[in-house]
């Protein structure tokens, strides 16, 4: 580690990357949430809005935030979160429960989260109730304040809000948007949820004691836009310890950032898809390369990530083969091509390559049937080829049709990468017919 | 090779014996080291790495993972016939067996989230804690909620704790519905042949010369490695073969410079490896029995499949005949086969040399009882009564599995059934009985 003590407020160049990582990792890996929401300043002063109401004037409301994986709908929750919590009154009063589909799948384990994100455990001791309402109301009738005037606000966070739709009678969400409807308890009910058609999931009654209040994260970014905000991502904060580290930091983040075969390769990915999370691993990335012998990052770093982004998986596993499954596979292409697609057996295989060594006349691969078996059943488990139907109990496994699960230029492509292959395999591969 | 693995908040010399434990593997390695960072830093929620089988991906973790002491919980997915076995292995893992047992009696995943949270707000991480799960093709078969909240643990549990998969299926096969957090994809590469000539030898017998174990390495890899790249088993067949090869050297007949007569020693020995020991015909303790016993006396190897093989009765054999005929034949030829006074049947071109409806390749068709019986009585010498014994022999067949039943249980008086044997078998056994059967199919006509 090599230490340049040019002024008071420099560290050593190991320190620095140290920190570095610390928090850029916090970005990406941890998905911090930012000051300041980027580009749903509309979504996220309505949002805030509707908690307030609920929270200090005891307006019951319910909305659903719908947006695709990635889109940032738990970031604008939290974010609106965080500046609710800010008024005294709001963090004094304001109940949360949070529940996630993923988790809670039943709604008998959904009541017992809420009961014990309450902390009514003890209140509810060991009462049997008659129905999930009756559970439910004799919850929030345990929230009222002392002098019961009034109740506390509840706010009921629901991650994954479209797996609660497929509970039994979705009674959990019936309930909560009934007592958001009535009078009773001042409750929000905020839904997350991945599918532009949650609506359609929910059943008549439920739909229309919803408020059909929906807010849309439909990412609108232009390409300028992501590049500035790739460029944000990276940037070092200005409460950097080390200034000088951060300036030149921050500085090659821009010229990188410039450079016109990094542009390219952000304009695909930007062309495949415009969300946080693939950004986020790209970001990642580029970040492991980072280290005390190579204190910044460059060009040739997002290249290398993006191309590990990208590389496609099925042709990195062809490139494992042995030849006799090489062999195999260029044959059932060859069966897929004279065929039109209609599946085959190892039977048929198995005679396509043999015409292939009667004209090769090499006894290289002149191996028996149990040995191309066994090359076949690898094949099966990697699913690169797979049975078609399910009964496979009444046919022999050499008879078992099968379908190919690779494209015809996936196969050429792992063919040209492949190692050593033999010319005469490659030139079998490439000809038309057998 | 250190150079590769340099990473500050780990000891340089923990990393050197790292380095030395996984040797081809430093790349690889090297990256996982720069994912994981430093210890107490956070690291992506969830890790997914592919690759061939032997390929290194449960190797590199473990060394990784126990040279630097990082809390991990290893969890093989095959294992895990329940989901209650994973959360307590993990729950072990890092906080010990108090936590594992205040899980109710069958706990759901909201319950493992609950009890991790109040473990962790006791204990919280001060290194990131690792979840490796081997196999993990085997999550796709549990419940739908598993993988998808297994993948963004970090979030629903609020801790510094990452989630590996390793797997030898592509991502695109395990990805929900409706989507999920996309972990970081990894591929391990397979070995070349170069890497997979320095592992192997690694493995030699001290007393043995560098030299020598190389070039025994280097002739098994000829023979085998156009069939099987799969390091455990070259691992394997290499040390069962390697005391035929040091015969003809202990008996004194070659010096071990003389790899011209070492090679044509082994080789038809490594040849027969490949039909028995590598189909797993014959076990390792057979295969090195073999070894001891001499040429002369070496005689058939009565492999797995060779004791299908049994012994039939007379008019068993002739029923299976039959049955393999039925299959195998489209019925219209029947009279041109089995009567004796057949009239002219025009064999079209089109129909006998297109090859696919040659029916060896497409599998045995199904045939009712009384085909079979029509059949039986022409190619039996002898007349034969429709005894009950000729029927129970049919069942027997059947019991047998050499014969396949396929009509419904409901149809008693038109039971069909198909021929389950290979056409070596059905010659075997017509050879026994002095029946000519490539006469008699229509595809070898």
């Amino acid at each position: 580690m090599s230490k340049r003590k040019v002024g008071a407020a420099h560290m050593p160049v190991g320190e620095c990357i140290t920190q570095v990582q610390e928090i850029l990792r916090q970005r990406f890996c941890r998905q911090r949430v930012p000051d300041r929401p980027g580009g749903v300043e509309a979504q996220h002063k309505h949002l805030l809005g509707l908690l307030k109401r609920t929270a200090v004037h005891g307006e019951s409301n319910s909305v659903l935030i719908v947006g695709p994986r990635g889109a940032g709908k738990t970031m604008l929750l939290k974010c609106v979160l965080r500046d609710l919590m800010e008024e005294k009154e709001v963090q004094k009063n304001l109940l949360q429960v949070h529940l996630n589909g993923l988790l809670q799948t039943d709604d008998r384990i959904a009541l017992k989260e809420i009961t014990r994100q309450l902390s009514l455990e003890n209140v509810v001791g060991d009462k049997v109730f008659g129905s999930f309402s009756e559970n439910l109301v004799f919850l929030l009738e345990a929230l009222k304040k002392g002098d019961r005037s009034s109740s506390r606000p509840v706010l009921f966070v629901l991650d994954e809000f479209d797996l609660f739709a497929h509970h039994k009678n979705q009674t959990l969400l019936y309930n909560l948007f009934d007592v958001s409807q009535s009078a009773q308890t001042p409750i929000a009910v905020v839904g997350l949820t991945c599918r532009l058609d949650v609506l359609e999931l929910l059943e008549k009654r439920v739909k229309s004691r919803f408020s059909h209040r929906q807010i849309h994260l439909l990412s609108s970014l232009t390409f300028p836009q992501y590049l500035e905000r790739v460029q944000t991502q990276l940037s070092l904060p200005d409460d950097f310890p080390d200034e000088n580290f951060a300036q030149n930091w921050n500085s090659s983040i821009k010229a990188v950032c410039e450079d016109k075969s990094v542009r390219d390769v952000l304009q695909r990915h930007f062309n495949s898809s415009k969300d946080h999370r693939t950004m986020n691993m790209l970001l990642m990335l580029c970040l492991s390369r980072v280290s005390v012998s190579k204190p910044t990052i460059k060009p040739a770093d997002v290249l290398e990530a993006s191309r590990m982004c990208f590389s496609d998986a099925k042709a990195n596993m062809l490139h494992g083969l042995s030849i006799l499954e090489l062999c195999l596979i260029i044959a059932m292409k060859h069966l897929n091509d004279i065929y039109e697609g209609e599946p085959f057996n190892l039977q048929m295989v198995h005679n396509e390559f043999k015409k292939f060594l009667h004209r090769k006349s090499s006894s290289m691969y002149n191996f028996e049937q149990p040995v191309i078996m066994k090359a076949f059943e690898h094949l099966q488990q990697l699913e690169l080829i797979r049975p078609v139907d399910g009964s496979s109990a009444k046919t022999q496994r050499e008879y078992q049709l099968m379908r190919l699960m690779l494209d015809h230029s996936q196969i050429m492509e792992a063919l040209q990468k492949y190692p050593q292959c033999p010319t005469d395999v490659k030139q079998w591969a490439m000809s038309a017919f057998g | 090779m250190t150079a590769l693995l340099q990473q500050p908040g780990y000891e340089e010399e923990r990393l050197q014996r790292v380095a030395e434990k996984l040797p081809c593997r430093d790349v690889q390695a090297g990256l996982l080291l720069s994912l994981m960072g430093q210890p107490q830093q956070y690291s992506f929620p969830s890790i997914f790495i592919y690759g061939h089988r032997a390929s290194g991906k449960s190797h590199v973790l473990q060394v990784l993972l126990k040279e630097l002491e990082l809390p991990h919980a290893t969890v093989s997915c095959v294992e895990c016939v329940s989901v209650v076995l994973l959360f307590e292995q993990v729950l072990l893992s890092f906080f010990g067996c108090d936590a594992a047992s205040l899980l109710p009696r069958s706990p759901s995943l909201s319950d493992f989230v609950r009890v991790y949270r109040q473990q962790c707000s006791q204990s919280p991480a001060k290194q990131t804690r690792y979840i490796v799960m081997e196999k993990a093709e085997l999550l796709r078969d549990t419940d739908a909620n598993l993988l998808p909240a297994l993948l963004r643990l970090q979030e629903l549990v609020e801790d510094n704790v990452t989630v590996i998969l390793l797997s030898e299926i592509v991502w695109d096969k395990f990805r929900p519905n409706t989507g999920c957090f996309e972990p970081l994809l990894l591929h391990f590469p397979d070995y070349s042949k170069g890497e997979l000539q320095q592992i192997l030898s690694q493995d030699r017998h001290p007393s043995y010369s560098a030299e020598f174990y190389s070039s025994y390495i280097n002739i098994l890899l000829g023979v085998f490695y156009s069939v099987c790249r799969d390091l455990r088993e070259l691992r394997h067949l290499a040390a069962l073969n390697f005391s035929k090869f040091c015969e003809p050297l202990a008996e004194g007949k070659v010096k071990d410079t003389d790899t011209h007569k070492l090679w044509r020693n082994i080789e038809p020995h490594l040849k027969k490896a490949m039909q028995t020991v590598y189909l797993r015909e014959v076990s390792s303790l057979q295969w090195e029995q073999m070894q001891q016993m001499e040429e002369k006396e070496t005689g058939t190897v009565r492999g797995l499949s060779a004791h299908t093989h049994v012994e039939l009765p007379y008019y068993s054999k002739f029923l299976l005949i039959a049955a393999y005929l039925a299959s195998y034949n489209p019925a219209r030829t029947d009279k041109r086969f089995f009567v004796k006074h057949h009239g002219k049947i025009k064999k079209t071109n089109f129909l006998k040399k297109n090859e696919k409806t040659s029916n060896h390749l497409l599998g045995p068709k199904p045939f009712p009882l009384d085909r079979l019986l029509a059949i039986f009585y022409s190619v039996v010498d002898s007349r034969v009564a429709p005894t009950a014994s000729i029927f129970s022999q049919i069942s027997s067949l059947v019991t047998l599995q050499l014969l396949t039943k396929v009509s419904q249980g409901d149809l008693l008086d038109a039971p069909k059934f198909k021929c389950a044997v290979s056409l070596d078998f059905i010659c075997a056994i017509s050879r026994t009985v002095n029946f000519e059967i490539l006469k008699y199919l229509y595809d070898f006509l």
